[in-house]
């Protein structure tokens, strides 16, 4: 009798360990603030989920890019949630890489903002949750306007950036009146040229796959990108990206900055922005008669790869990580404008989070931003600031260089052209895009 | 007829040697200032030297954000680990290349150095699929592994160097005392060779701790050394030099110690043979 009650309480032991037996899941991120701040935030997670232990691999995003692309498409299984962009999901969902996300009533999937939803799904199917949203803007020193006799409109045009950058320009103040990526890469200078080619009504392919470099729209914007920069911009642009022309901007160098939505918490923070109170926000620029801004849309989302073994646990981890209630759990530890930005309509109506100076502005960049029309003529592809390509990483940096090397001024930019229609004809008739 | 050297000249020297040694070390003292700056004084421009508001707190959240420890105890098992296993293959490889060097020799010693020449992503998949299938992914082991083969045409060049230097007829009066070859290389030619192989084993440790190619895509979070810890705080979307410089100063902060204190026996075996 003895022996047998014994036996069974082994054996209820056994299903008790069993059901406890913690599972840990690995989770690949980038190094920013929102994915930083997460990470402080595990205790909450770990008190709903004690079986639950999660690992962290933060990377630079693109070594990041780099090792979870490996990852999953050797099917390797290192990670069981991966930090990606609306840049892979499409790619990756084609390929059968990641797990479709099905999350259940309460996560409300209907409040995910429309366009970031749309940039995160294939086929109508959500594959990756957003962790943020973001897209961009002008940034702008309201002093700075206001001493130059201007006023910012809430919808500017080209042109009158053009007069401002003219106004606001002091070189001998060392005071420039506008600051744009100019490092090449398919996410630097090419995230802002080609939406801001959006704008003049060019495109990067027609619906034959045909590279159109050698259009009037996209003379109109690398003139407009170079005479801007090159007369208003700050010495050495060509080697600017987000960070270095965030620190001119928060030094007072810049008299307005258009880039991602995100950088808008950044410079209004007092505590490293030296022109914190000064700042104004308007939507990215647009050309005169044409209804495309030069904005961009772009979402770090979490995805769970299709080579996990801890699917489900990886779920509820996303499931958490991207909900109204971890909003709220960020709110109330850090304040309404510490919140990632950018993913849920719910959020927007929040009357707290409407306080936030840049939150409006945000909220109207976003939903400008179409990855699905991105241009004014057709286009056979999808994404805003990119081509959702395979090939795209490549061929943008190759034209990102020759755009880097016209504002660096070693090439003119009809050269700069003629060679970016040169070599993205040749890599899309070798990737047989073209027939 | 030795020129004469002035006092004048020997102080130009120096000074020169000192702005040069000044100008090298540069990147490294400023990346340890910048450690102890917010991040707002960071990017100041122009930017504050030595009088600037010195703060800790870099240190403070990067030790609170990772496991700094596991990440060095990492760092130390991979690069000792690779070196004392490609040194105990490459003294004998080293040994019979110097001292009973075959037709082929000359040519296996290029081959051996041409493996540096590709660059390491043209076999970054394959490898990375042998290490999957073998379950080495995220492993010290497989890491070790990696290192040993990466860093073992340059052991057994330098050592290859070093024996060259030592004359075979003391390896040979050797072998007719009846020294066998175990004792030959043990007792008679390691000694000798103390300087060269304590700088290979100094010069290989520092390369296998600072290797970033593969120690970043063979991990994830279990065998993650140093270089993962720095990587894990740049970031091209939000500014956190200050907490880089940092993490960068943690990580290099043992292999500059071990520098330090064996910058002797390391420029001994450097210039091993230099001057006959």
């Amino acid at each position: 009798m003895t022996v047998r009650a014994l036996m069974g309480a082994c054996a209820l032991g056994l299903i008790a360990g069993g059901a406890m037996a913690e599972t840990t899941i690995t989770v690949a991120t980038v190094n920013n603030g929102d994915m930083i701040r997460m990470q402080g935030m595990m205790g909450d997670f770990y008190k709903l989920h004690p079986d639950i232990k999660v690992k962290w691999v933060t990377m630079e995003e693109n070594v990041l890019r780099q090792k979870v692309t490996t990852d999953v498409a050797t099917k390797a299984g290192q990670y069981d949630v991966m930090t990606i962009g609306t840049y892979e999901v499409p790619i990756w969902a084609k390929q059968g890489w990641l797990v479709p996300l099905k999350f259940p009533a309460s996560y409300d999937v209907n409040d995910l903002l429309p366009a970031i939803r749309k940039g995160l799904s294939y086929k109508g199917t959500l594959y990756a949750a957003p962790f943020y949203g973001e897209s961009s803007m002008v940034m702008y020193r309201t002093d700075l306007m206001k001493k130059a006799g201007l006023t910012m409109p809430e919808k500017p045009t080209w042109a009158f950036i053009k007069k401002a950058a003219k106004a606001m320009t002091d070189k001998k103040d060392g005071i420039y009146g506008i600051c744009l990526r100019g490092k090449a890469g398919w996410g630097e200078n090419i995230a802002l040229i080609t939406a801001m080619s959006n704008s003049f009504g060019a495109r990067w392919f027609n619906e034959k796959w045909q590279p159109q470099f050698d259009t009037k729209p996209w003379k109109e914007t690398l003139d407009t990108y170079l005479d801007l920069m090159k007369n208003y911009g700050p010495p050495g642009a060509s080697s600017n990206g987000f960070n270095e022309n965030l620190a001119l901007f928060q030094q007072g160098k810049c008299g307005m900055w258009i880039d991602a939505t995100v950088a808008a918490s950044f410079v209004t923070n007092p505590k490293d922005s030296k022109v914190a109170k000064d700042v104004g926000f308007a939507m990215a620029p647009h050309k005169q008669g044409i209804d495309k801004d030069a904005n961009w849309l772009w979402s770090w989302a979490l995805a769970i790869p299709a080579g996990t073994k801890q699917a489900k646990a990886a779920e509820t981890f996303v499931e958490w990580a991207t909900s109204k209630q971890y909003t709220e759990l960020v709110a109330k530890k850090d304040g309404w404008a510490n919140v990632p930005p950018g993913t849920r309509t719910s959020l927007y109506k929040n009357p707290d989070y409407a306080k936030v100076p840049f939150a409006a502005m945000t909220l109207k960049s976003i939903e400008k931003a179409d990855p699905e029309h991105p241009t004014v003529k057709p286009v056979p592809y999808v994404g805003v600031q990119f081509v959702a390509i395979p090939e795209f990483q490549g061929l943008g940096t190759a034209v990102g260089q020759q755009f880097s090397a016209a504002l660096a001024g070693r090439e003119t930019g009809a050269q700069a052209l003629k060679n970016a229609q040169a070599l993205t004809t040749r890599e899309m008739s070798k990737a047989g895009y073209i027939k | 007829m030795a020129r004469r050297v002035t006092t004048r000249r020997r102080l130009i020297v120096t000074a020169i040697a000192w702005v040069i040694a000044f100008l090298i070390f540069f990147p490294i003292l400023y990346t340890v200032l910048t450690s102890f700056k917010t991040e707002g004084e960071a990017v100041s421009v122009p930017p504050h030297f030595l009088f600037f508001h010195w703060t800790l707190e870099n240190y403070i959240e990067v030790n609170a954000r990772s496991d700094y420890f596991l990440h060095f105890w990492n760092s130390v098992v991979i690069s000792v680990g690779s070196t004392v296993i490609g040194l105990a293959i490459a003294i004998p490889a080293a040994w019979s290349m110097a001292f009973v060097p075959g037709k082929q020799t000359k040519n296996v010693l290029m081959w051996m150095l041409s493996t540096k020449m590709l660059p390491p992503v043209g076999v970054l998949i394959p490898i990375y699929l042998l290490f999957r299938d073998f379950g080495l992914l995220d492993t010290r082991t497989g890491l070790v592994i990696i290192l040993t083969l990466i860093d073992l045409p340059i052991i057994i060049w330098m050592l290859y160097t070093y024996f060259k230097e030592i004359p075979g007829e003391i390896l040979e009066a050797a072998r007719m005392d009846g020294a066998g070859l175990r004792d030959e290389i043990l007792y008679v030619l390691t000694p000798m060779a103390v300087p060269g192989i304590a700088s290979t084993l100094l010069l290989n440790i520092i390369l296998a701790w600072n290797e970033a190619f593969w120690t970043l895509n063979l991990t994830a979070a279990n065998a993650a050394p140093l270089t993962a810890f720095i990587a894990s705080y740049s970031s091209p979307e939000g500014l956190f030099y200050a907490k880089l410089s940092a993490a960068s100063t943690m990580a290099i902060a043992p292999i500059v110690i071990l520098g330090w204190f064996s910058q002797k026996q390391l420029v001994r075996g450097l210039t091993f043979g230099a001057v006959k």
